[in-house]
């Protein structure tokens, strides 16, 4: 088990914003957290990638508890975060975002971070294209991609994205799924957040369902886009 | 963008060779500018050489404040108290309790900012924004009035007979002398080459600005390292910075650390030049003033912040003659720079990119459709 959480509560001040969840990423998987706004999502992801302070519950990555680890000593750890909305670093140049990538890497001047930043602008021509712009000059797609691809440049084991098809157009959408089944297919574990929950099911191995923070469904991508409750309450009754 | 702009990147595309010469050719400027006596620039009620040395402190002071603020963006609205620090440890060890000569209490005097900024640093720096604005700004007046209160510091009477940094007397240089119309070279107006003494001040100058070049040269080094571009990322954004496995609070306290020690560093040597320090040279006025150049000049660019010490330092002595106006003649002038350029005057490309960004963001969520 690559990643496992285990009866996880988060809290913002006395609103408890997660309580008691419970679920696993196993290596090579693509896993969903479906969930309507303010499910606890994007709390979820950040708890894992140690943004915010666990109240109770354990985190373990790799066989190792990584509850109260700083944030910053997970990356080494092979966690990488893709953020939710505009996480880029919007002052740099799309070259100096996907060097901040390498930054905790120990092996970060070696020819194998040439290679992955050739992979990285495989998956994404687009920011090959645009790499001496400035981040922040381009549009909330390149951006999506360059925070995405800055993440991979880490090398991560287990990848998090959060939301990373959110105000994109729908052809846009596609594209990043299709992104996304590569990047997996290619080896890389994929935890992913979603409200868009039709593509989110149909790309990944397993989901989980995510109601005022708390878990209330789970089950393979393909087992909960075919049940009729979930069509009902996040696919809008036909995918 | 603006003829400063222009004229930077006039000066970085020439090619290497050139750009020595050019930049041997400015130091050599300078060094020699308190000799010129350049008409219209020389201050006509002051004497040019001490305020050439105030502005090389607010230069250097600009350098320092700009590390906490331009590249790590942390408001720091107390930097008086390491200047004072910084001046009060020369004061104690060399004249108050000690006999040191100047120059032995000035890694001292380094070495206390940097502690001070450190134990001030290491409780504040995790909590965000305006809070560490009002902590430092806190900060700047206790340690003002920690100076009024303690006896054992002299209190308001502050310390005297501070000793100067150590010199030798080589050799005279001439000036110049304008009186003419043409400039003649005044063999009876000369500078003794090394002399710290009380009359004339231009030696001080010399020395804040060769303490200016190695600052400098410091700030290039960090700046382009892999420490300013952790900096760069915290400032951007913190929480990226962390999951990209920067570790933000520790970069956050080392660059309040580094700005301390270079605070200290110009409190020593003010402290070395004044020979008597006291609570009233580190008002708040002057953190104020700290942070008008950084932010006048350019938040993040060294040579912005250097140009915004210049015009907080300078102007004020140049038009004594406006006496009493020229405090609210200066005011109305940041006024107008924070109305019509209120990214400084010379700000970093980074900053005219995050700000293009941040229009181009708000011109999307005013409904203007894009991919």
């Amino acid at each position: 088990m690559l990643l496992e959480v285990n009866g996880l509560c988060v809290n913002y001040g006395r609103i408890e914003a997660i309580r008691d969840i419970t679920f696993s990423v196993e290596e090579g998987e693509i896993v969903t957290l479906i969930g309507a706004n303010g499910a606890g999502k994007t709390t979820t992801m950040k708890t894992i990638s140690g943004l915010r302070p666990v109240r109770a519950g354990s985190v373990m990555f790799d066989g190792k508890d990584i509850t109260h680890m700083p944030s910053h000593e997970r990356p080494v750890l092979g966690i990488s975060q893709s953020p939710e909305g505009r996480g880029c670093f919007v002052g740099m140049t799309v070259m100096e975002n996907l060097e901040m990538g390498t930054y905790a890497r120990p092996d970060r001047k070696s020819p194998a971070v040439k290679k992955d930043l050739e992979r990285v602008f495989e998956l994404f021509p687009r920011l090959k294209e645009r790499s001496n712009q400035a981040a922040g000059s381009m549009s909330g797609g390149e951006q999506q991609m360059l925070a995405m691809g800055r993440a991979l440049m880490a090398k991560p084991k287990l990848l998090l994205l959060d939301e990373p098809s959110m105000g994109l157009a729908p052809k846009l959408i596609q594209q990043i799924f299709d992104i996304v089944t590569e990047i997996n297919s290619q080896g890389t574990t994929v935890l992913l957040v979603e409200q868009n929950a039709a593509q989110a099911l149909k790309r990944s191995h397993r989901a989980y369902i995510l109601e005022t923070g708390e878990i209330v469904r789970e089950g393979t991508g393909k087992d909960l886009a075919a049940d009729p409750a979930v069509k009902a309450a996040y696919l809008g009754g036909d995918v | 963008m603006s003829y400063a702009q222009r004229g930077m990147d006039w000066v970085r595309a020439l090619p290497k060779p050139a750009k020595i010469v050019l930049w041997v050719l400015f130091l050599v400027f300078l060094f020699a500018l308190p000799l010129l006596n350049i008409p219209f620039i020389t201050t006509p009620d002051s004497d040019f050489g001490g305020v050439l040395f105030t502005v090389s402190t607010y230069v250097l002071v600009a350098l320092g404040l700009n590390i906490v603020v331009g590249y790590a963006g942390l408001l720091d609205l107390g930097y008086v108290g390491f200047y004072a620090i910084g001046a009060y440890t020369v004061g104690v060890l060399s004249s108050l309790h000690g006999s040191w000569p100047w120059l032995w209490t000035v890694p001292v005097a380094i070495g206390a900012a940097l502690i001070s900024g450190i134990l001030l640093g290491a409780p504040t720096l995790r909590v965000r924004g305006d809070y560490l604005a009002i902590v430092t700004l806190g900060f700047g007046e206790i340690v003002r009035l920690t100076l009024v209160n303690s006896q054992w510091l002299n209190g308001a009477q502050g310390i005297s007979n501070i000793p100067r940094p150590p010199g030798a007397e080589l050799f005279e240089v001439p000036s110049l002398d304008w009186s003419s119309g043409a400039p003649v070279v005044d063999l009876s107006n000369t500078t003794t080459f090394l002399k710290f003494g009380i009359t004339d001040q231009i030696p001080y100058y010399w020395l804040a600005l060769s303490v200016i070049l190695l600052v400098l040269l410091f700030d290039k080094l960090v700046k382009d390292s892999r420490v300013g571009r952790a900096w760069e990322a915290t400032r951007e954004d913190e929480d990226a910075a962390e999951l990209m496995g920067v570790p933000t609070f520790r970069f956050k306290l080392l660059a309040f650390a580094l700005g301390a020690c270079i605070g200290g560093l110009s409190g020593a040597l003010f402290a070395g030049k004044a020979g008597f320090i006291s609570p009233d040279s580190f008002v708040l006025l002057l953190s104020i003033l700290f942070i008008a150049a950084v932010v006048v000049g350019g938040a993040g660019n060294r040579w912005g912040v250097i140009l915004g010490a210049i015009v907080v330092g300078y102007f004020p002595e140049r038009f004594r003659d406006f006496a009493d106006f020229r405090v609210l003649v200066f005011g109305l002038a940041l006024m107008l720079l924070a109305i019509f350029r209120p990214q400084g005057i010379l700000p970093p490309r980074r900053a005219v990119r995050a700000i293009e960004a941040d229009e181009k963001l708000e011109a999307l969520e005013e409904g203007e459709v894009r991919v």
